[in-house]
């Protein structure tokens, strides 16, 4: 008989999070090379946040195809299965410590420990809640965010409402107004609080226009009444301060109100730790090897940043896997600070900028990752170092909902020292 | 001709309406004793209404008029909570108060309170600005002294009345739920006939602790005895931030500002659990069923509280509630027994729960003139020990989870809870039937993410341990079923 139950064991790599960024790592470092590794997920099936994502439009551009979200999950999921990655479900991640000492928990496991050289974070995002954005009125049944919505729907099979508005145009609000609506629902409406969406394009036109579903920009919720169900919303819309104009308020008689206003990177695993994070993203502070302010542990995917398609959130989490494959196989122990280092930071219309630091001596191209604080046409992107011109990019249109991607070698970035800031300029 | 409602399904001794805190409590009191009791409430969940919603704070009891029942009620109260909360696993935690003088004009005010607190018996302290802020470094440099009052506390308020109703079922108190109670009615022999929407029970006594709505049934009870009566309740609304458990460090205390005529003002205090509650408010509302918030009362609240506290994150905040005071037009409880057999515990508004165990033993008191007090030799007042896994240590843990699977799976991320610990609110005396039953009692919902990954599991797991479908779990009261119908087809359970 075991005397201890809090078994330790030992891998060269823990990953948390099987959803598209995790299992990416997993097997972009095992072909690196790094024998040991250990994946855990929370939910009881691997696949993450892809599984509840039965619409079509992934895979476009990693395998040129338009898969769902589930068959993008199957195919990330093969490939660890295929390089024979201990992938552990229904195992909670509740702390890590400075040691790099993993405590789980699960209903197969029991509480474990698990010791890694590396530790990559690919822990999702949480969606932004109703008290977050501090909605006024009455609490009753029937508001929800539009991801909790849509694990009912296409998980567990249930409707959640008859007649719904849906608060936020970012992607998942939109994908959830069609899919009401293939259900036999009426979406009354999708409101946004910008004045332009939140969406991908090609979702504002397949998810409302061809339902014919209108859009109120510049538009949010004043007010939810109603004792036990939702009876009815408030809409009103706001100026350019996002203040309520007076006698804008028109309201809708609905008993359901879905909320997709905003992800935000899931990190109190890090934060616990005293990883830094980025005020700008929620997600950690990284270098170009997405390595965050304590070494060996790895940030990818939307725990490091919000993305909006799982194509990008795979390539990431490669990186994230190669890199804590260098770290692992190389003993690459690079403490943020010690070797020269260039700062990168947003300048005028870039919300944020990816990554943090970038060392030059050890990679040859970056990949800074960015996105626009409001939509733009006919700009040009500049990026100076240390004030002085180092690349112009044309770009015909920019939009806050789309991250961009900027690739740049080594050559391009002579001085391994100092800042280096992204702007949008007019052309 | 009989109408249904009126025909006596029971008898009991002691029927006890309301199962908030104050119910909860008298009749938990009264369990010591050999009765009959019957605890009904009206929502689907004891402690609903008031006892859902407030600052959770065991008050030390500086602050009520010396000489009220206000002040009594409170000083004893407080004195009795360490040793009744050990009895229930209740959460407590005696964190003691500041109360602080912001600019030189309040510093008279609290010196006069100081005063208030040594006639009632309370023990304070005076702090300079420097020892003030020596204790709270993120507080106001503004401000000038500080009332500290060590005998505060903060509460589990869920827990404190789902223990105390827990408590009273085990020693053979029923409960009954989702029962409202229409009217109080003496019967010729002095004993009282209580109708509820589903029948009518007969009792010897009744204790009146309807919250809200206690003023209309003392008020129609009296009337029927010839004896008019003029309760009169009036809801003051409180409303609330929580913000998350973001840092155990930022702060120790219960903040509160000077009191003023409406209550005790804004207050910035951690919780039980690490998150940090702020406000409440104080607005008189003239519906008894408006718990809604608004954007310039909060607005008031968050100021108000920035004037002690300016660092406060409002990035943390994860939840808006409002509560309603349960107000007497007198200001004052109103602990009575306008006729033998009928006890009205009204107007509790707060230090009310401080207070809650004191007015229970004042209601067995009142209530030993009209019905035989016999002592019950099988009274226990223990309640089983609730598991928290998040405090145990991981040997501990381990230990749980390889005996009992169901105490490894973790279900909620955001608090750290098990389907062991969800499936034990469930089964336990006076246990969850409701999503919120479940929050209160094991947190899942409480955290940052607001139930949006745990929600479906609980319900899940409710629908198993209920033999219901989950279509029909209810997030709180009756008519708050979070699913519709099953999708034709669907890949589901």
């Amino acid at each position: 008989m075991a005397t201890d139950p809090l078994r330790t064991e030992t891998f060269d790599l823990v990953i948390i999070g099987a959803g598209s960024a995790g299992l990416a790592a997993a097997s972009a470092a095992a072909d690196a090379g790094v024998e040991r590794i250990l994946v855990l997920e929370k939910e009881d099936y691997p696949g993450g946040i892809l599984l509840q994502c039965v619409h079509n439009g992934f895979g476009l551009h990693r395998y040129k195809e338009e898969l769902t979200g589930p068959e993008y999950a199957e195919r990330a999921l093969n490939e660890s299965n295929k390089r024979g990655i201990d992938l552990r479900c229904g195992a909670m991640v509740l702390k890590i410590t400075p040691e790099k000492e993993i405590h789980y928990s699960g209903e197969k496991y029991g509480y474990r420990l698990a010791r890694g050289k590396a530790v990559i974070c690919a822990t999702g995002a949480d969606e932004r809640t109703r008290g977050a954005i501090r909605i006024p009125g009455d609490r009753p049944t029937g508001v929800m965010t539009a991801g909790l919505a849509q694990h009912y729907m296409n998980l567990d099979g249930y409707m959640v409402g008859r007649r719904v508005f849906i608060l936020g145009s970012g992607d998942i609000g939109l994908i959830m107004a069609r899919r009401v609506t293939l259900e036999g629902g009426k979406v009354l409406g999708v409101a946004e609080l910008m004045p332009y969406s939140n969406g991908l394009a090609r979702n504002i036109a397949q998810c409302l226009n061809d339902f014919d579903i209108p859009l109120y920009l510049s538009h949010t919720v004043r007010e939810i009444r109603g004792k036990k169900r939702l009876e009815q919303i408030v809409l009103a819309r706001v100026d350019e301060n996002f203040a309520f104009v007076p006698g804008t308020e028109k309201t809708f008689d609905v008993d359901t109100l879905l909320l997709s206003v905003g992800l935000i990177p899931s990190n109190r695993l890090l934060t616990d730790l005293g990883v830094r994070l980025h005020p700008k993203t929620g997600g950690p502070v990284v270098d170009e090897t997405l390595q965050t302010s304590i070494p060996g542990i790895f940030s990818c995917g939307n725990s490091l940043h919000v993305h909006d398609l799982a194509d990008f959130v795979s390539s990431e989490g490669e990186n994230a896997g190669r890199s804590a494959a260098r770290y692992v196989l190389d003993g690459a122990d690079t403490p943020t600070g010690d070797s020269p280092v260039i700062r990168t930071e947003p300048g005028a219309g870039i919300g944020y900028l990816l990554p943090s630091v970038l060392h030059t001596d050890r990679t040859e191209e970056f990949l800074l990752k960015f996105r626009v604080r409001k939509p733009y046409r006919n700009v040009v992107l500049l990026l100076k170092q240390n004030g002085k011109l180092m690349k112009k990019v044309k770009k015909p249109y920019l939009l806050p909902a789309e991250m961009e991607n900027l690739r740049l070698t080594r050559e391009e970035l002579p001085e391994p020292s100092g800042t280096l800031t992204l702007e949008i300029a007019d052309e | 001709m009989n109408r249904p409602a009126e025909q006596v399904r029971e008898s009991y001794d002691v029927v006890i309406i309301g199962a908030g805190v104050i119910g909860a409590a008298a009749a938990r009191a009264l369990a010591r004793y050999r009765l009959r009791l019957l605890l009904l409430d009206r929502e689907s969940d004891v402690g609903s209404v008031t006892s859902a919603a407030n600052s959770a704070i065991v008050h030390s009891g500086y602050d009520p008029t010396p000489g009220s029942l206000k002040a009594k009620m409170n000083v004893v109260g407080n004195r009795l909570f360490p040793e009744l909360c050990r009895q229930l696993d209740v959460d407590l935690k005696m964190i003691g108060s500041l109360t602080l003088a912001i600019g030189d004009e309040q510093v008279p005010i609290i010196e006069e309170l100081a005063g208030r607190a040594a006639q009632n018996g309370v023990p304070v302290e005076i702090l300079n600005r420097d020892a003030v802020l020596q204790r709270e470094p993120n507080l106001t440099p503004e401000v000038r002294s500080a009332l500290f009052a060590p005998t505060a506390g903060i509460v589990n308020p869920f827990e404190l009345t789902i223990a105390l109703a827990e408590n009273a079922v085990q020693n053979g108190a029923t409960l009954r739920l989702n029962e409202e109670v229409t009217r109080i009615s003496p019967r010729p022999d002095g004993s009282y006939t209580v109708m509820t929407g589903r029948g009518a029970y007969r009792a010897l006594a009744v204790i009146n602790a309807a919250g809200l709505h206690a003023d209309t049934l003392a008020n129609n009870a009296l009337a029927e005895l010839g004896r008019p009566a003029d309760y009169k309740i009036r809801p003051r609304k409180g409303e609330y931030f929580v913000l998350d458990h973001f840092d155990p460090e930022f702060l120790h205390h219960t903040i509160f500002t000077v009191p003023t005529e409406k209550g005790k003002g804004i207050l910035v205090s951690p919780t039980t659990h690490g998150n940090y509650l702020v406000g409440p408010s104080a607005e008189f509302t003239d519906r008894k069923d408006d718990f809604a918030t608004t954007d310039e009362t909060l607005a008031q609240v968050l100021a108000s509280a920035q004037k002690l506290v300016p660092s406060i994150p409002t990035r943390q905040i994860i939840r808006q509630f409002a509560g309603l005071r349960a107000v007497e037009k007198r200001g004052e409880f109103v602990i009575d027994r306008p006729a033998p057999g009928l006890v009205n515990l009204l107007g509790i508004q707060s230090p009310g729960l401080t207070a809650c165990f004191a007015i229970a033993e004042e209601a067995v008191e009142l209530l030993r003139e009209d019905i035989p007090l016999e002592e019950n030799p099988d009274f226990n007042p223990v309640c089983r020990p609730r598991v928290r896994l998040h405090r145990m240590a991981p040997d501990e843990r381990a230990k749980l989870a390889a005996e009992h699977p169901s105490f490894g799976r973790v279900v909620c991320r955001c608090e750290d809870v098990s389907e062991g610990e969800i499936v034990d609110a469930i089964r336990r005396p006076c246990g969850a039937t409701t999503v919120d039953g479940i929050k209160k009692r094991t947190r899942p919902g409480f955290g940052k993410c607001q139930g949006g990954f745990c929600q479906p599991q609980v319900v899940k797991i409710l629908a198993r341990e209920l033999g219901k479908k989950p279509e029909e779990i209810l997030l709180k009261s009756q008519g708050t079923e979070i699913l519709l119908e099953k999708i034709g087809g669907a890949n589901g359970d």
